[in-house]
């Protein structure tokens, strides 16, 4: 630890045995007088982050708790100053309403402007002394919630100087729920603190073994460098047992992961599987659809911002229908435009596509210019959830649920509708199709359209995870053909498949052999599986095959 | 010449030159300057590199507007190598050889700079080269106005040393020349400064690398045995969006695991939504945010310019600045636009960086800068933690016992780009990798 460090933490502690001596007494008796505490909020201004690392020390020891919402403010980074008397405010933006007022007195003072303030910086090292000390002034608050998020954030620092402090919260808090964090840190902390005895050290090994995963694992490894002899036992066993459990989670974790992976790479070969597996056409733009799908996103997000921004947590559920619509409608220009004069003719429509993909990109790159632009992840898609050992984040999660919805839906509609039934016929035998009076150059349109359509809803989808630029497509085409190639041609459960096993796969051999050589093992596998089965895993026999 | 006269001699032109051209080029060769710019405007570096294209036709505008060079008009040259390495050097020999540019501006990837360097060379014109690179290179032909790792990676790493305690360190970047080479200095130095070799985790990844989940997930392991973590992002383009939004959903937190990146600068943070990434760092010798009359004068030109006053300002933008800032004087002082006349006057020029201090063309090349770390903030751009003073560019590595002998000087007597200082002869990594 650094010199700073040091003073700070003796602040820290200074601070922490004027609060316990405060704590038995009346809250009201913290209050300093307005014109001290003033100086001690104008001293987190100047200087440099060691400065403001001291000044914050000061302003915890003054246990003032109107100093809580100075210390909040400035963690936030919405905390400014004045630039030429030096004084710290509150502006609109930290909460006070409309004007600029006294941190300490809430007194108005407008006749400051926005350009005379600047900013009070805040870096990381700030940002943890200012958790820890909003913890440590909060651990007391009346408000639960405020009271767990102090138990958490001195769980989470676990600061042996706090240990006095927490005794008495522990002494004192009625939540079972809160206790039972404060009594964590208070294990952890055992752990750590060198003056704490043998027995103490023993007593809190459960206790933290009970915190589980990473955080125990961590807490324990590094408690096991300090620890006395009679205990070292005690603590590698409940290392172990954590790390056989962490073990088993994570191959788990990889299953996931590949699963996510895999619902991705069926979300983008889906589409394909109908163009290019049920109609045979090679179509290298399709990797623009699942483009157009994503700024298809980003527009009608960008209507709803300019609009409606009280619906943008519904913009994808908007999104979904418009980029079906919009991006089948363009599958079927493609078709009648292009793609018919080409039936029978592979290399053509190859080339042709993939001419068509370059104008796609670059028209895109005209209107939207070339930079990446920014969809939004709605509240509900943002984060992770744990589910025992299992870190699963939410996108990925909906996007999982997400993939296997599209696939249902479009068995059902080539399954059980009428429009279905005609594409099957179509495509098993045009000829025959036909003399039943089936149209087959609309059939063949729609089919077409429905497949755009589909990677169209892939874009809205991909756009939460990764990029909206007008390369987006390029990095999915390869992996849908692959997909579709490995999974069988023509057949939609030879896709599932096929997406699920290449991302489960993958997913296992990247944490070996990295990614960029993962890529390169999984390509040649599959060659050598082709080589074995050239029609992939699951063929269509029959007749079907030669049409 | 009259503009009807000007678009036939265009016509007749382009129709042998590929359709990358977008200036239609003049045949009467001594009525302007011109200039190439060798920036891909399309393809997977188009994201990063148009808005260098646009820096390149406003620097002109301006200079134009203050009355030229030499008494002639400045005129832009734009093509399109379209983001392939091998259609850089094609492109290159085009704006000489075709348009004889007096000075080319242009590259971003370590891969397209690598691919030009003989037609500069065997053509004898100039390139500046805008973009931090991984050094272990000095050409006669090549003016480097981005960052050497000494101006980057380097002092990025000291930071979080000296300011967070950094003990155990991820190197992660794309897997290229520029990543490769500068993680192999990092690695050596970090190993210098007594980091266990066990406590450095090195990680490449594909160009576009869109699944980031085991990798973040590696991360979040690697950083949870009690040492302090920091993550080291060479990371390019556009992989990084779903890098950071990974990093964000898994909750991985500045203040825990911080990472610092090399090639993250405002124009990639405009791509999303930067909240959850408060507090993660990137070094730079420049920052849209740093607050100097020259930046402030030179962002309401460019956003007027641009007629789009969100449009945000970056590292190779200034770089590119300083380059033709320089450029424009060495002409001016040699009185020609004649190459070798314009690589002797270069050297020892100044011309003040947008954020405070002097850039000098030194003899290797390169630049003096001054080094600044900023933090993530909400907004998308950076708040300055730190900044150094002036550092002098090095081309060769000094932390890599196979180039630490080496130095680059074209100036006489040396006139050489990697000489080496034990054996005392030109041609130095060459000498090295026999040996």
């Amino acid at each position: 630890m650094t010199g700073a460090g040091m003073t700070i933490l003796k602040h820290l502690i200074g601070a922490m045995l004027l609060l316990s001596a405060l704590l038995t007494a009346i809250p009201a008796h913290a209050q300093f007088a307005d014109a001290d505490l003033t100086t001690l909020v104008d001293a987190l201004a100047p200087g440099s982050f060691k400065d403001r690392e001291t000044a914050i020390g000061n302003l915890v020891a003054s246990g003032d708790p109107r100093a809580v919402p100075v210390l909040e403010t400035l963690l936030e980074g919405e905390l400014y100053f004045d630039e030429t008397g030096g004084k710290v405010v509150f502006t609109s933006a930290s909460g006070g309403k409309g004007a600029i007022s006294d941190p300490v007195t809430g007194a108005d003072l407008s006749d400051l402007t926005e350009a005379d303030l600047e900013k009070v910086k805040v870096n990381n090292s700030l940002r943890r002394v200012l958790r820890t000390a909003i913890g440590q002034m909060t651990l007391l608050s009346e408000d639960a919630r405020v009271r767990l998020s102090a138990a958490q954030s001195v769980l989470r620092d676990a600061d042996p100087a706090q240990l006095e402090l927490l005794d008495s919260a522990i002494s004192a808090e009625t939540d079972v729920r809160i206790k039972r964090v404060m009594e964590q840190a208070r294990a952890v902390i055992m752990l750590k603190s060198p003056e704490a005895s043998v027995e103490d050290k023993t007593a809190a090994v459960p206790v933290v073994l009970a915190i589980g995963g990473r955080d125990a694992l961590n807490t324990l490894t590094t408690a096991l460098a300090s620890a006395p002899d009679e205990i070292r036992p005690t603590i590698e066993s409940a290392i172990d047992g954590l790390a056989r459990d962490r073990a088993a989670w994570d191959v788990a974790q990889n299953v996931w992961f590949g699963v996510s992976l895999g619902s991705v790479l069926l979300l983008a070969a889906i589409g394909l599987a109908i163009t290019f597996g049920v109609m045979g056409v090679i179509n290298m733009a399709h990797g623009e659809m699942v483009m157009l799908g994503a700024y298809t996103t980003f527009v009608v997000q960008e209507i709803i911002r300019q609009n409606a921004p009280g619906l943008f947590d519904w913009s994808l559920a908007i999104a979904l229908p418009a980029a079906f619509l919009f991006t089948g409608l363009v599958g079927v220009a493609i078709e009648r435009g292009i793609i018919r004069f080409l039936y029978g003719r592979p290399l053509e429509t190859l080339l042709a596509t993939w001419g068509l993909s370059l104008i796609i990109q670059q028209a895109v790159q005209r209107i939207f210019t070339a930079n990446i632009r920014e969809v939004g992840n709605p509240s509900w898609m943002s984060g992770s959830f744990e589910l025992g050992g299992l870190a699963i984040t939410w996108n990925r999660f909906y996007i999982v649920i997400f993939a296997l919805l599209v696939f249902v839906a479009l068995l059902l509609v080539l399954k059980y509708t009428a429009i279905g039934l005609h594409m099957r016929a179509v495509t098993q035998n045009r000829r025959m199709a036909s003399s039943m009076g089936i149209r087959t150059p609309l059939v063949d349109a729609m089919t077409f359209g429905l497949g755009s359509g589909i990677a169209g809803l892939a874009g809205v989808a991909l756009s939460q995870i990764g990029n909206v630029s007008p390369n987006l497509g390029q990095g999915y085409i390869i992996d849908s053909f692959m997909v579709v190639v490995f999974g069988g041609v023509g057949n939609l459960w030879g896709t599932l498949v096929g997406a699920l096993t290449l991302g489960i796969a993958n997913k296992f051999i990247e944490p070996y052999a990295g990614a960029v050589l993962g890529k390169i093992i999984i390509l040649v596998l599959i060659i050598l599986f082709i080589q074995r089965r050239p029609r992939g895993l699951f063929a269509l026999k029959g007749r079907s095959i030669e049409a | 010449m009259t503009v009807g006269n000007r678009m036939i001699a265009g016509l007749g032109l382009g129709v042998a030159m590929t359709m990358g051209a977008i200036a239609v080029p003049a045949v009467a060769q001594d009525e302007t300057i011109k200039v190439g710019v060798l920036h891909s405007l399309s393809g997977t570096m188009a994201i990063s590199e148009t808005t260098l294209k646009d820096t390149m036709l406003f620097l002109i505008d301006e200079q134009n507007k203050k009355g030229g060079l030499l008494g002639k008009q400045l005129e832009a040259v734009v093509v399109d190598p379209a983001s392939d390495w091998p259609l850089f050097a094609e492109k290159a020999r085009e704006l000489i050889e075709v348009n004889g540019v007096a000075a080319v501006f242009g590259c971003w990837t370590s891969s397209s700079r690598k691919s030009v360097l003989p037609v500069f060379e065997e053509l004898n014109s100039i390139l500046f080269y805008p973009v931090q690179y991984e050094g272990e290179e000095s050409q006669r032909n090549v003016f480097y106005t981005g960052a050497a790792p000494n101006q980057q990676a380097i002092p990025a790493v000291d930071y979080l040393m000296e300011n967070e305690g950094v003990e155990r360190w991820v190197l992660a970047g794309t897997d290229y020349v520029y990543p490769q080479t500068t993680n192999k200095i990092l690695e050596q130095y970090l190993l210098d400064h007594g980091v266990a070799a066990e406590d450095i985790m090195i990680n490449y990844t594909p160009f576009g690398h869109s699944d980031w989940q085991t990798i973040v997930s590696d991360i979040k392991t690697f950083g949870s045995t009690g040492k302090k973590t920091a993550v080291v992002s060479t990371i390019n383009g556009d992989a990084n969006v779903p890098f950071y939004k990974e990093l964000a959903n898994q909750g991985v937190m500045a203040e825990d695991i911080p990472v610092v990146a090399f090639s993250v600068g405002e124009e990639e943070l405009a791509g999303f939504d930067t909240t959850p990434l408060v507090g993660h760092l990137a070094a730079w010798n420049y920052f849209q945010s740093v607050d100097t009359p020259e930046n402030e004068a030179f962002i309401s030109a460019w956003q007027t310019f641009m007629g789009n006053p969100d449009k945000v300002t970056n590292d190779p933008m200034e770089a590119t600045v300083i380059g033709f800032n320089l450029w424009v004087q060495a002409v001016e002082k040699a009185g020609t636009t004649d190459t070798d006349a314009v690589l002797d006057a270069i050297i020892g020029l100044e011309t003040p960086n947008l954020t405070g201090g002097i850039a000098k063309m030194l003899p290797n090349h390169h630049l003096t800068k001054p080094v600044l770390i900023g933090e993530i903030q909400a907004d998308g751009q950076f708040e300055v933690v730190s900044e150094s003073e002036l550092v002098p560019g090095d081309a060769w590595s000094d932390f890599l016992p196979e180039s630490k002998m080496i130095e680059a000087d074209w100036t006489a007597p040396i006139s050489c780009g990697n000489y080496n200082t034990e054996t005392k002869t030109c041609g130095g990594s060459e000498v090295a990798a026999v040996q």
